[in-house]
């Protein structure tokens, strides 16, 4: 066997053109094969980490009226839903995996956001309640948090996100500047941010899609909870944000809180949904993946052409060879040994291609990376996996010649000009 | 005996025609002995020589080689019997032309499952008997005709078959070489090797001991031995 191999490393060296050419359909494929595999693992780790972020497991718990999230700002007051209480919150808490919980009230879409005639547009208003920025990481970047007395006295104080301070106010301070929120004034007392630990900064599909695209008017303009029906006029039901304690315990604490949140909602085409972040990263990954799936098959064809080559340059090796043949057969080589030869010649011929392929694969991940800006990872069950294929493809292709040469005569192989 | 064929019959199908080549031919070859089967071309003695050499078998007859019955070997058994018992010499040397001597030397030894050390003693052992010890290096195109041809029979020589079995073995070389392997055939022959030789050269056929001649695939002995069942011919 290593005879045979070392004869084949010979007779592919003897033929160094010949056999690069043969090689070449097996080196383009195997690139083509590893690079597109490398883009799509750089990419899929990239939307897990966007979107998850390393080490904030928030999960958010909305209220959904049949597959839609419910606005309240469009659909009014949701009938039969109770505002949640703080029983409910501490039974939430003794979920397992759940770290951390927080009510907030939410307008997505707010409008009357203003400072001195400078709107904010697609700016966001959450009113809080105290434990909002501990569970998602949320840090004070200048001023004050939110005190107990800002909350018992419905004071009118607001802290602001470093995007909304810089689309208001731009480059100047805005603590004390105040604010109007539909028509009610507000004192900012505090810029925040996400904390360095918890970026990157994305929380959901929509921070997702701002992030990629970082459209920059946007904002958040957080305000204490009780001021809430000053601005909005009612006591909403609240949404949940919960710290996971790990990225696994995600999707099941998140479904476990919307049930209890469930429990009490007499409506029955609203309900809490977790927005299952886990979930929405697979179909990213998934969608990308797909599209790639098919880039694969197209590679394979390269692959299959390589193949046929293969096959092609060992017929006319065969035919060349014959008299070789004849004579190891006269000298007493059994078919089986012949037929070794040339499987092994073939095997060893497309596994050097699928080497070579390999690294150029490898190299052009690389590449494509620098230039296109998309991350790309190597996938080492992918190499492996590419030289066995290559190799498989050597055998199978190397097959039907090699059976051909193991069939041969040795007196007309012999008599062979 | 090591060697015996009894009415051995062989034909060939040409269109739908049969036409026979060799035609009721017996022959023993003893251990030691230095045969040489004479004839034209076209006479049939390629037939004869593929039938004794295990490469093809005879339509009809039987044909034991070492006490085993050739007729009813199968394929691969002809394979190994070829490997152990025939020594082939060819006319156009047969060299395997990107390998040293040695390694061609050593081709059947690797068919016979032997290590590489080994290989390379019994290599090298053939290479210095055929007078090549210093040359056990050296490609086939580095070599001269004789030596090549000298090379071919050290590769015939080393798995220590019972016969050496040469198909015109001179038939490439010019008269001085061609005459130094009749005298390596000798020397192999005085050692106890078996040879049976083909040629349509009468000069080369002198060098045998025994002289058989083969003519429209009938076999007569000419002279030499007195041995009545060497060599038999009906009709």
């Amino acid at each position: 066997m290593l005879e045979n191999i070392r004869l084949s490393i010979q007779g592919i060296w003897s033929h160094k053109m010949r056999s690069f050419l043969t090689m070449l359909g097996i080196i383009i494929g195997i690139a083509a094969i590893i690079s597109i595999v490398s883009t799509i693992k750089g990419t899929n780790e990239q939307i897990k980490q966007n979107l998850i972020g390393s080490g904030n497991n928030t999960v958010e718990i909305k209220l959904y009226q049949n597959e839609w999230e419910y606005e309240p700002a469009y659909n009014g007051l949701p009938q039969g839903v109770p505002v949640i209480t703080e029983e409910t919150i501490n039974e939430i808490l003794e979920i397992d995996g759940v770290d951390a919980a927080s009510l907030y009230l939410a307008r997505n879409y707010a409008e009357g956001i203003y400072y001195n005639g400078t709107a904010l547009n697609g700016g966001r208003v959450y009113g809080i309640d105290s434990r909002y920025f501990s569970t998602c990481g949320y840090q004070l970047q200048k001023g004050r948090g939110f005190v107990d007395k800002d909350y018992s006295g419905f004071r009118k104080v607001a802290i602001i996100d470093t995007s909304a301070a810089k689309s208001l106010f731009g480059g100047t301070n805005p603590l004390g500047k105040t604010l109007e929120l539909n028509k009610e004034v507000f004192t900012i007392i505090g810029v925040c941010e996400k904390s360095n630990t918890f970026k990157p900064v994305i929380n959901s599909m929509e921070d997702y899609y701002n992030y990629t695209s970082s459209t920059g008017n946007t904002g958040i303009v957080f305000i204490p909870n009780t001021d809430w029906p000053i601005v909005y006029n009612y006591d909403e039901p609240q949404n949940l944000i919960i710290r996971a304690s790990s990225t696994d315990d995600m999707s099941s604490a998140g479904r476990q809180c919307a049930d209890i949140l469930n429990a009490y909602i007499t409506a029955s085409d609203i309900q809490y949904k977790a927005s299952d972040l886990l979930e929405q990263a697979k179909h990213l990954q998934d969608l990308s993946a797909s599209t790639n799936q098919q880039l694969i098959w197209i590679a394979s064809i390269s692959l299959l052409v390589g193949g046929i080559g293969v096959m092609n340059i060992m017929l006319v090796s065969v035919t060349e060879r014959t008299r070789e043949i004849g004579l190891k057969k006269a000298i007493g080589a059994k078919k089986s040994r012949i037929l070794g030869q040339f499987l092994t010649e073939a095997a060893v011929l497309t596994s050097l291609g699928g080497l070579i392929g390999v690294v150029a694969g490898i190299i052009l991940a690389q590449v494509i990376s620098r230039i296109s800006q998309t991350p790309s990872a190597i996938s080492l069950p992918a190499i492996i996996f590419s030289v066995i294929f290559s190799m498989a493809i050597g055998i199978l292709f190397g097959l039907l010649p090699s059976i051909k040469a193991a069939n041969l005569n040795p007196i007309d192989a012999l008599r062979h000009e | 005996m090591i060697m015996e064929l009894k009415h051995i019959y062989k034909d060939y199908l040409q269109g739908k025609m049969t036409v026979p080549i060799l035609k009721d031919i017996s022959l023993s070859v003893e251990k030691g002995e230095y045969l040489a089967i004479m004839g034209p071309s076209g006479s049939g003695k390629t037939t004869l020589m593929n039938v004794i050499g295990c490469l093809d078998k005879p339509t009809s007859g039987s044909y034991f080689l070492n006490g085993k019955d050739i007729f009813s070997c199968s394929e691969n058994e002809l394979s190994d019997t070829r490997l152990y018992n025939i020594g082939f010499v060819f006319q156009s040397f047969n060299l395997l032309p990107k390998q040293s001597a040695l390694e061609n030397v050593y081709l059947p030894l690797i068919y016979a499952g032997i290590s590489k050390k080994e290989r390379i003693e019994l290599a090298t052992k053939a290479l210095e008997r055929v007078g090549l010890g210093d040359r056990i290096h050296f490609k086939p195109t580095q070599l001269s005709g004789g030596q090549q041809q000298r090379v071919a029979i050290a590769r015939a020589i080393v798995n220590r078959p019972t016969i050496l079995l040469a198909d015109e073995p001179t038939g490439a070389l010019d008269s001085s070489s061609g005459k130094q392997i009749m005298e390596l055939f000798q020397t192999l022959n005085d050692e106890g090797m078996t040879i049976i030789m083909i040629t349509h050269d009468a000069d080369i056929a002198a060098h045998a001991k025994r002289l058989a001649i083969i003519r429209d695939g009938i076999l007569t002995e000419k002279g030499g031995t007195s041995d009545e069942k060497a060599i038999t011919h009906s009709n």
